[in-house]
Protein backbone atom coordinates (compact mmCIF):
# COMPACT_ATOMS: atom_id res chain seq x y z
CA UNK A 1 0.00 0.00 0.00
CA UNK A 2 1.26 3.45 -0.84
CA UNK A 3 0.52 6.18 1.63
CA UNK A 4 -0.72 9.32 0.00
CA UNK A 5 0.36 12.76 1.10
CA UNK A 6 -2.34 14.80 2.79
CA UNK A 7 -3.18 16.99 -0.20
CA UNK A 8 -3.46 14.11 -2.60
CA UNK A 9 -5.51 12.33 0.06
CA UNK A 10 -7.86 15.27 0.06
CA UNK A 11 -8.14 15.02 -3.70
CA UNK A 12 -8.93 11.33 -3.36
CA UNK A 13 -11.65 12.15 -0.83
CA UNK A 14 -13.24 14.71 -3.16
CA UNK A 15 -13.12 12.18 -5.98
CA UNK A 16 -14.97 9.66 -3.81
CA UNK A 17 -17.51 12.30 -2.76
CA UNK A 18 -18.27 12.87 -6.45
CA UNK A 19 -19.72 9.37 -6.34
CA UNK A 20 -22.07 10.07 -3.42
CA UNK A 21 -25.43 10.80 -5.00
CA UNK A 22 -28.39 12.74 -3.72
CA UNK A 23 -30.72 10.02 -2.36
CA UNK A 24 -33.77 11.64 -3.96
CA UNK A 25 -32.12 12.72 -7.22
CA UNK A 26 -29.73 9.86 -8.01
CA UNK A 27 -28.04 11.32 -11.14
CA UNK A 28 -26.70 14.29 -9.15
CA UNK A 29 -23.86 14.09 -6.63
CA UNK A 30 -23.69 16.02 -3.38
CA UNK A 31 -20.62 17.80 -4.76
CA UNK A 32 -22.55 18.91 -7.86
CA UNK A 33 -25.36 20.10 -5.59
CA UNK A 34 -22.81 22.35 -3.88
CA UNK A 35 -23.57 20.68 -0.55
CA UNK A 36 -20.01 19.73 0.40
CA UNK A 37 -18.43 22.75 2.01
CA UNK A 38 -15.13 21.38 3.30
CA UNK A 39 -13.22 18.13 3.56
CA UNK A 40 -10.10 17.69 5.64
CA UNK A 41 -8.04 14.80 6.94
CA UNK A 42 -5.60 14.61 9.82
CA UNK A 43 -4.26 11.46 11.49
CA UNK A 44 -6.72 9.31 9.60
CA UNK A 45 -9.71 11.31 10.83
CA UNK A 46 -11.80 12.80 8.05
CA UNK A 47 -14.02 15.79 8.73
CA UNK A 48 -16.72 16.58 6.17
CA UNK A 49 -18.82 19.72 6.41
CA UNK A 50 -22.14 19.42 4.64
CA UNK A 51 -24.56 22.27 3.89
CA UNK A 52 -28.20 21.10 4.09
CA UNK A 53 -30.41 22.42 1.28
CA UNK A 54 -33.34 22.59 3.72
CA UNK A 55 -33.05 22.66 7.53
CA UNK A 56 -35.42 19.77 8.09
CA UNK A 57 -34.59 17.67 5.03
CA UNK A 58 -35.42 14.06 6.00
CA UNK A 59 -32.73 12.72 3.64
CA UNK A 60 -29.86 14.16 5.71
CA UNK A 61 -29.33 11.02 7.78
CA UNK A 62 -29.19 8.95 4.62
CA UNK A 63 -26.60 11.30 3.12
CA UNK A 64 -24.46 11.07 6.24
CA UNK A 65 -24.51 7.30 5.99
CA UNK A 66 -23.64 7.27 2.28
CA UNK A 67 -20.76 9.69 2.82
CA UNK A 68 -19.32 7.58 5.64
CA UNK A 69 -19.62 4.36 3.67
CA UNK A 70 -18.04 5.83 0.56
CA UNK A 71 -15.08 7.49 2.31
CA UNK A 72 -14.29 4.41 4.36
CA UNK A 73 -13.23 2.78 1.07
CA UNK A 74 -9.98 4.66 1.42
CA UNK A 75 -7.45 2.70 3.45
CA UNK A 76 -5.95 5.69 5.22
CA UNK A 77 -9.28 6.64 6.74
CA UNK A 78 -9.79 5.54 10.34
CA UNK A 79 -12.73 7.68 11.31
CA UNK A 80 -15.26 9.88 9.50
CA UNK A 81 -17.02 12.82 11.05
CA UNK A 82 -19.86 14.30 9.03
CA UNK A 83 -21.18 17.60 10.32
CA UNK A 84 -24.07 19.64 9.00
CA UNK A 85 -23.27 23.33 9.07
CA UNK A 86 -25.25 26.45 8.17
CA UNK A 87 -22.44 28.88 7.54
CA UNK A 88 -22.32 29.62 4.69
CA UNK A 89 -26.01 28.90 4.11
CA UNK A 90 -26.68 26.61 1.15
CA UNK A 91 -28.17 28.57 -1.74
CA UNK A 92 -29.33 27.19 -5.06
CA UNK A 93 -26.69 29.14 -7.02
CA UNK A 94 -24.21 26.63 -5.55
CA UNK A 95 -25.47 23.90 -7.90
CA UNK A 96 -22.82 23.41 -10.60
CA UNK A 97 -23.53 23.60 -14.35
CA UNK A 98 -23.05 19.84 -14.60
CA UNK A 99 -25.48 19.40 -11.70
CA UNK A 100 -28.05 21.60 -13.43
CA UNK A 101 -27.79 19.59 -16.60
CA UNK A 102 -28.23 16.32 -14.70
CA UNK A 103 -31.26 17.65 -12.83
CA UNK A 104 -32.81 18.57 -16.18
CA UNK A 105 -32.08 15.16 -17.63
CA UNK A 106 -33.85 13.65 -14.62
CA UNK A 107 -36.97 15.74 -15.33
CA UNK A 108 -36.34 18.39 -12.69
CA UNK A 109 -36.05 21.98 -13.91
CA UNK A 110 -32.98 23.55 -12.25
CA UNK A 111 -33.37 26.81 -10.29
CA UNK A 112 -32.38 30.14 -11.87
CA UNK A 113 -28.88 31.26 -10.97
CA UNK A 114 -30.01 34.60 -9.61
CA UNK A 115 -33.18 34.91 -7.62
CA UNK A 116 -34.88 37.53 -5.48
CA UNK A 117 -36.23 35.87 -2.30
CA UNK A 118 -40.01 35.81 -2.03
CA UNK A 119 -40.65 36.33 -5.75
CA UNK A 120 -41.87 33.91 -8.38
CA UNK A 121 -39.39 32.67 -10.94
CA UNK A 122 -39.52 31.53 -14.54
CA UNK A 123 -39.31 27.82 -15.21
CA UNK A 124 -38.61 26.24 -18.58
CA UNK A 125 -39.91 22.76 -19.25
CA UNK A 126 -37.02 20.28 -18.70
CA UNK A 127 -38.32 18.12 -21.56
CA UNK A 128 -39.14 20.47 -24.44
CA UNK A 129 -37.61 23.72 -23.16
CA UNK A 130 -40.87 25.67 -23.49
CA UNK A 131 -41.01 28.76 -21.29
CA UNK A 132 -44.83 28.52 -21.09
CA UNK A 133 -45.24 26.35 -18.04
CA UNK A 134 -47.86 26.27 -15.33
CA UNK A 135 -47.22 26.08 -11.57
CA UNK A 136 -49.53 23.36 -10.28
CA UNK A 137 -48.21 23.26 -6.74
CA UNK A 138 -45.49 25.32 -5.09
CA UNK A 139 -44.93 22.30 -2.86
CA UNK A 140 -44.02 18.91 -4.22
CA UNK A 141 -42.83 15.49 -3.07
CA UNK A 142 -40.02 17.15 -1.10
CA UNK A 143 -39.64 20.59 0.45
CA UNK A 144 -37.05 21.54 -2.17
CA UNK A 145 -39.26 20.96 -5.23
CA UNK A 146 -42.44 22.30 -6.85
CA UNK A 147 -44.81 20.57 -9.28
CA UNK A 148 -45.46 22.10 -12.71
CA UNK A 149 -47.13 21.24 -16.00
CA UNK A 150 -46.05 21.91 -19.55
CA UNK A 151 -49.07 22.57 -21.82
CA UNK A 152 -46.83 22.34 -24.91
CA UNK A 153 -45.45 18.81 -24.54
CA UNK A 154 -48.13 17.82 -22.01
CA UNK A 155 -45.72 16.59 -19.37
CA UNK A 156 -45.95 17.13 -15.65
CA UNK A 157 -42.55 17.87 -14.12
CA UNK A 158 -40.81 19.11 -11.01
CA UNK A 159 -38.71 22.23 -10.47
CA UNK A 160 -36.07 22.77 -7.85
CA UNK A 161 -37.00 25.81 -5.73
CA UNK A 162 -34.57 28.71 -5.91
CA UNK A 163 -33.08 29.41 -2.49
CA UNK A 164 -31.35 32.74 -1.99
CA UNK A 165 -30.39 34.67 1.11
CA UNK A 166 -31.83 38.16 1.37
CA UNK A 167 -29.47 41.08 1.79
CA UNK A 168 -29.16 43.00 5.03
CA UNK A 169 -32.68 44.38 5.41
CA UNK B 1 -26.87 50.27 23.15
CA UNK B 2 -23.84 48.58 24.63
CA UNK B 3 -21.61 46.49 22.40
CA UNK B 4 -23.14 43.03 22.28
CA UNK B 5 -21.05 39.99 22.91
CA UNK B 6 -21.09 37.25 20.32
CA UNK B 7 -21.51 33.73 21.65
CA UNK B 8 -20.08 31.37 19.07
CA UNK B 9 -21.05 27.95 20.41
CA UNK B 10 -22.83 25.99 23.14
CA UNK B 11 -19.71 25.67 25.30
CA UNK B 12 -19.33 29.42 25.46
CA UNK B 13 -23.04 29.88 26.24
CA UNK B 14 -22.78 27.40 29.11
CA UNK B 15 -20.15 29.55 30.80
CA UNK B 16 -22.72 32.24 31.62
CA UNK B 17 -25.62 31.08 33.74
CA UNK B 18 -28.02 33.92 32.98
CA UNK B 19 -27.29 33.97 29.26
CA UNK B 20 -27.80 30.22 29.10
CA UNK B 21 -31.12 30.37 30.95
CA UNK B 22 -32.44 33.18 28.72
CA UNK B 23 -31.34 31.44 25.54
CA UNK B 24 -32.95 28.16 26.57
CA UNK B 25 -36.20 29.90 27.46
CA UNK B 26 -36.36 31.55 24.02
CA UNK B 27 -35.47 28.31 22.22
CA UNK B 28 -38.25 26.47 24.03
CA UNK B 29 -40.73 29.12 22.90
CA UNK B 30 -39.69 28.70 19.27
CA UNK B 31 -39.35 24.93 19.35
CA UNK B 32 -42.74 24.46 21.00
CA UNK B 33 -44.43 26.97 18.66
CA UNK B 34 -43.20 25.16 15.57
CA UNK B 35 -43.86 21.69 16.97
CA UNK B 36 -47.44 22.57 17.84
CA UNK B 37 -48.33 24.39 14.61
CA UNK B 38 -46.71 21.65 12.51
CA UNK B 39 -48.77 19.09 14.42
CA UNK B 40 -51.97 21.05 13.72
CA UNK B 41 -50.94 21.31 10.07
CA UNK B 42 -50.34 17.58 9.82
CA UNK B 43 -53.88 16.96 11.10
CA UNK B 44 -55.15 18.27 7.76
CA UNK B 45 -53.63 15.31 5.92
CA UNK B 46 -56.40 13.72 3.88
CA UNK B 47 -58.87 16.43 4.89
CA UNK B 48 -57.61 19.46 2.96
CA UNK B 49 -59.92 20.85 0.23
CA UNK B 50 -58.10 19.12 -2.63
CA UNK B 51 -55.21 16.76 -3.22
CA UNK B 52 -52.68 19.42 -4.23
CA UNK B 53 -53.38 21.20 -0.96
CA UNK B 54 -52.86 17.93 0.89
CA UNK B 55 -49.38 17.71 -0.64
CA UNK B 56 -48.58 21.37 0.03
CA UNK B 57 -49.81 21.39 3.64
CA UNK B 58 -47.94 18.16 4.42
CA UNK B 59 -44.76 19.51 2.88
CA UNK B 60 -44.96 22.72 4.89
CA UNK B 61 -45.76 20.83 8.10
CA UNK B 62 -42.77 18.56 7.55
CA UNK B 63 -40.58 21.60 6.93
CA UNK B 64 -41.88 23.35 10.06
CA UNK B 65 -41.43 20.18 12.11
CA UNK B 66 -37.84 20.17 10.83
CA UNK B 67 -37.42 23.67 12.23
CA UNK B 68 -38.74 22.48 15.60
CA UNK B 69 -36.22 19.61 15.51
CA UNK B 70 -33.45 22.12 14.85
CA UNK B 71 -34.47 24.25 17.86
CA UNK B 72 -34.70 21.19 20.13
CA UNK B 73 -31.27 20.09 18.85
CA UNK B 74 -29.82 23.48 19.79
CA UNK B 75 -31.36 22.93 23.25
CA UNK B 76 -29.79 19.48 23.44
CA UNK B 77 -26.37 20.99 22.69
CA UNK B 78 -26.98 23.39 25.57
CA UNK B 79 -27.55 20.50 27.96
CA UNK B 80 -31.35 20.75 28.20
CA UNK B 81 -31.81 17.02 27.49
CA UNK B 82 -32.33 14.80 24.46
CA UNK B 83 -34.19 16.53 21.61
CA UNK B 84 -36.77 13.72 21.23
CA UNK B 85 -37.44 13.72 24.97
CA UNK B 86 -37.86 17.49 25.04
CA UNK B 87 -40.49 17.30 22.33
CA UNK B 88 -42.36 14.30 23.63
CA UNK B 89 -41.80 13.62 27.31
CA UNK B 90 -42.53 17.00 28.86
CA UNK B 91 -45.82 17.73 30.55
CA UNK B 92 -48.05 20.20 28.68
CA UNK B 93 -47.63 22.67 31.57
CA UNK B 94 -43.94 22.87 30.67
CA UNK B 95 -44.64 23.89 27.09
CA UNK B 96 -43.79 27.47 26.20
CA UNK B 97 -45.75 27.73 22.94
CA UNK B 98 -48.22 30.52 22.34
CA UNK B 99 -51.95 29.78 22.65
CA UNK B 100 -52.59 30.48 18.95
CA UNK B 101 -50.67 27.44 17.74
CA UNK B 102 -52.27 24.94 20.10
CA UNK B 103 -55.91 25.66 19.18
CA UNK B 104 -57.67 22.71 17.54
CA UNK B 105 -58.42 23.07 13.82
CA UNK B 106 -62.13 22.95 14.51
CA UNK B 107 -64.66 20.73 16.22
CA UNK B 108 -64.37 16.97 16.42
CA UNK B 109 -60.96 15.40 16.11
CA UNK B 110 -58.85 13.76 13.43
CA UNK B 111 -60.37 10.33 14.01
CA UNK B 112 -63.97 11.28 14.83
CA UNK B 113 -66.06 13.85 12.94
CA UNK B 114 -63.32 16.29 12.00
CA UNK B 115 -65.27 19.46 11.18
CA UNK B 116 -62.18 21.55 10.66
CA UNK B 117 -62.32 25.22 9.78
CA UNK B 118 -60.34 25.92 6.60
CA UNK B 119 -60.58 29.72 6.76
CA UNK B 120 -59.33 29.67 10.36
CA UNK B 121 -56.39 27.51 9.34
CA UNK B 122 -55.40 29.80 6.48
CA UNK B 123 -55.58 32.93 8.61
CA UNK B 124 -53.89 31.29 11.60
CA UNK B 125 -50.98 29.85 9.60
CA UNK B 126 -50.50 33.04 7.61
CA UNK B 127 -50.48 35.33 10.63
CA UNK B 128 -48.30 32.93 12.63
CA UNK B 129 -45.82 32.73 9.74
CA UNK B 130 -45.72 36.53 9.50
CA UNK B 131 -44.85 36.53 13.21
CA UNK B 132 -42.23 33.86 12.58
CA UNK B 133 -40.83 36.05 9.79
CA UNK B 134 -40.43 38.98 12.22
CA UNK B 135 -38.81 36.71 14.79
CA UNK B 136 -36.37 35.06 12.36
CA UNK B 137 -35.37 38.43 10.87
CA UNK B 138 -34.37 39.58 14.35
CA UNK B 139 -32.72 36.28 15.24
CA UNK B 140 -30.57 36.25 12.12
CA UNK B 141 -28.70 39.13 13.79
CA UNK B 142 -28.84 37.83 17.38
CA UNK B 143 -25.96 37.28 19.81
CA UNK B 144 -26.02 33.46 19.66
CA UNK B 145 -24.27 32.68 16.36
CA UNK B 146 -25.57 29.10 15.87
CA UNK B 147 -29.13 30.43 16.22
CA UNK B 148 -28.43 33.36 13.89
CA UNK B 149 -27.13 30.96 11.22
CA UNK B 150 -30.09 28.59 11.25
CA UNK B 151 -32.54 31.50 11.37
CA UNK B 152 -31.05 32.95 8.20
CA UNK B 153 -31.50 29.57 6.52
CA UNK B 154 -35.06 29.11 7.79
CA UNK B 155 -36.02 32.50 6.35
CA UNK B 156 -35.32 31.22 2.83
CA UNK B 157 -37.78 28.38 3.42
CA UNK B 158 -40.43 30.46 5.18
CA UNK B 159 -40.72 32.65 2.07
CA UNK B 160 -42.37 29.77 0.25
CA UNK B 161 -44.88 29.15 3.02
CA UNK B 162 -45.83 32.82 2.95
CA UNK B 163 -46.27 32.78 -0.83
CA UNK B 164 -48.64 29.86 -0.45
CA UNK B 165 -50.78 31.43 2.29
CA UNK B 166 -50.93 34.71 0.38
CA UNK B 167 -52.52 32.95 -2.58
CA UNK B 168 -55.16 31.41 -0.33
CA UNK B 169 -56.01 34.64 1.48
CA UNK B 170 -56.43 36.39 -1.86
CA UNK B 171 -58.66 33.60 -3.15
CA UNK B 172 -60.89 33.56 -0.08
CA UNK B 173 -61.09 37.37 0.01
CA UNK B 174 -62.18 37.56 -3.64
CA UNK B 175 -64.46 34.55 -3.65
CA UNK B 176 -68.09 34.25 -2.47
CA UNK B 177 -69.75 36.26 0.29
CA UNK B 178 -69.69 33.09 2.41
CA UNK B 179 -65.91 32.71 1.98
CA UNK B 180 -65.34 36.33 2.91
CA UNK B 181 -67.51 36.08 6.02
CA UNK B 182 -65.62 33.00 7.16
CA UNK B 183 -62.35 34.78 6.54
CA UNK B 184 -63.45 37.74 8.68
CA UNK B 185 -64.66 35.45 11.47
CA UNK B 186 -61.31 33.63 11.36
CA UNK B 187 -59.43 36.91 11.56
CA UNK B 188 -61.38 37.86 14.66
CA UNK B 189 -60.62 34.51 16.28
CA UNK B 190 -56.89 34.75 15.53
CA UNK B 191 -56.81 38.37 16.72
CA UNK B 192 -58.12 37.26 20.11
CA UNK B 193 -55.07 35.02 20.60
CA UNK B 194 -52.13 36.48 18.75
CA UNK B 195 -51.18 39.13 21.31
CA UNK B 196 -49.82 36.27 23.41
CA UNK B 197 -47.35 35.28 20.68
CA UNK B 198 -45.35 38.50 21.02
CA UNK B 199 -44.66 37.88 24.71
CA UNK B 200 -41.25 36.63 25.79
CA UNK B 201 -42.27 35.00 29.06
CA UNK B 202 -40.83 35.16 32.58
CA UNK B 203 -37.26 35.77 31.36
CA UNK B 204 -38.14 38.55 28.91
CA UNK B 205 -35.73 41.10 30.42
CA UNK B 206 -32.72 38.80 30.22
CA UNK B 207 -33.64 37.67 26.70
CA UNK B 208 -33.63 41.29 25.51
CA UNK B 209 -30.59 42.38 27.55
CA UNK B 210 -28.46 39.61 26.09
CA UNK B 211 -29.22 40.59 22.52
CA UNK B 212 -31.38 37.59 21.70
CA UNK B 213 -34.69 39.31 20.92
CA UNK B 214 -36.23 42.77 20.68
CA UNK B 215 -38.90 43.97 23.16
CA UNK B 216 -42.45 42.66 22.85
CA UNK B 217 -43.77 46.07 21.78
CA UNK B 218 -41.39 46.21 18.82
CA UNK B 219 -42.18 42.65 17.74
CA UNK B 220 -45.85 43.56 17.80
CA UNK B 221 -45.34 46.75 15.79
CA UNK B 222 -43.32 45.00 13.10
CA UNK B 223 -45.90 42.25 12.86
CA UNK B 224 -48.79 44.73 12.71
CA UNK B 225 -47.17 46.51 9.79
CA UNK B 226 -46.80 43.24 7.86
CA UNK B 227 -50.31 41.99 8.71
CA UNK B 228 -51.88 45.33 7.81
CA UNK B 229 -50.13 45.43 4.43
CA UNK B 230 -51.03 41.83 3.68
CA UNK B 231 -54.75 42.22 4.30
CA UNK B 232 -55.05 45.64 2.68
CA UNK B 233 -53.55 44.17 -0.47
CA UNK B 234 -56.62 41.88 -0.60
CA UNK B 235 -59.08 44.69 0.13
CA UNK B 236 -59.75 43.64 3.70
CA UNK B 237 -60.06 46.07 6.56
CA UNK B 238 -57.59 44.70 9.01
CA UNK B 239 -58.07 45.54 12.69
CA UNK B 240 -55.46 45.52 15.44
CA UNK B 241 -55.56 42.50 17.75
CA UNK B 242 -56.44 42.57 21.45
CA UNK B 243 -53.73 43.96 23.73
CA UNK B 244 -53.57 41.26 26.35
CA UNK B 245 -55.18 37.87 25.90
CA UNK B 246 -56.27 35.96 29.00
CA UNK B 247 -53.80 33.10 28.88
CA UNK B 248 -50.02 33.35 28.69
CA UNK B 249 -48.56 30.38 26.87
CA UNK B 250 -44.98 31.56 27.46
CA UNK B 251 -45.62 31.13 31.20
CA UNK B 252 -46.92 27.59 30.76
CA UNK B 253 -50.64 28.46 30.78
CA UNK B 254 -52.46 26.37 28.20
CA UNK B 255 -55.87 25.20 27.05
CA UNK B 256 -57.27 21.66 26.97
CA UNK B 257 -56.37 21.65 23.25
CA UNK B 258 -52.68 21.74 24.20
CA UNK B 259 -53.04 18.87 26.64
CA UNK B 260 -54.78 16.82 23.92
CA UNK B 261 -52.16 17.67 21.32
CA UNK B 262 -49.21 16.72 23.55
CA UNK B 263 -50.94 13.49 24.54
CA UNK B 264 -51.60 12.51 20.93
CA UNK B 265 -48.30 13.51 19.37
CA UNK B 266 -46.25 11.74 22.03
CA UNK B 267 -48.45 8.65 22.39
CA UNK B 268 -46.19 6.27 20.49
CA UNK B 269 -42.93 7.64 21.86
CA UNK B 270 -44.17 7.33 25.43
CA UNK B 271 -44.89 3.62 24.97
CA UNK B 272 -41.17 2.98 25.10
CA UNK B 273 -38.84 6.01 24.99
CA UNK B 274 -35.77 3.75 24.92
CA UNK B 275 -36.72 2.20 21.57
CA UNK B 276 -34.69 3.24 18.57
CA UNK B 277 -36.94 4.32 15.67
Amino acid sequence: MTLLADDSLEKALWALLEEVKDPEMPPVSLVEMGMIHQVSIADGIVAVEVLPTFVGCPALKLMKKSISEKLSELEQVREIRVNFVFDPPWTSDRISDAGREKLRSFGIAPPPKSHKPGEMWEVNCPYCGSPYTKMENLFGPAACRSILYCPKCKNPFEAFKPIAVSGSN
Amino acid sequence: MAELQRIVNAEQAKEQAEYLAALKELLFQMADDDLMIAYRGSEWLGLAPHIEEDVAFSSMSQDTMGHAVMFYTLLEELGAGKADDLAQLRDSAEFRNTILVERANGTGNYMVNPHFDWAYSIVRFYLYDLFKLVRLEVLSQCSYIPLAQVSRKMLTELNYHLMHWRVWIKQLANSTEDARERLMAALEKVNADIGDAFKLGPMADAIIRHGLMIPEKEIRERWERKANEAFHACGINWTKPAESPQLEGRAGQHTEDCVDAVRTLSEVYRLDPATSW
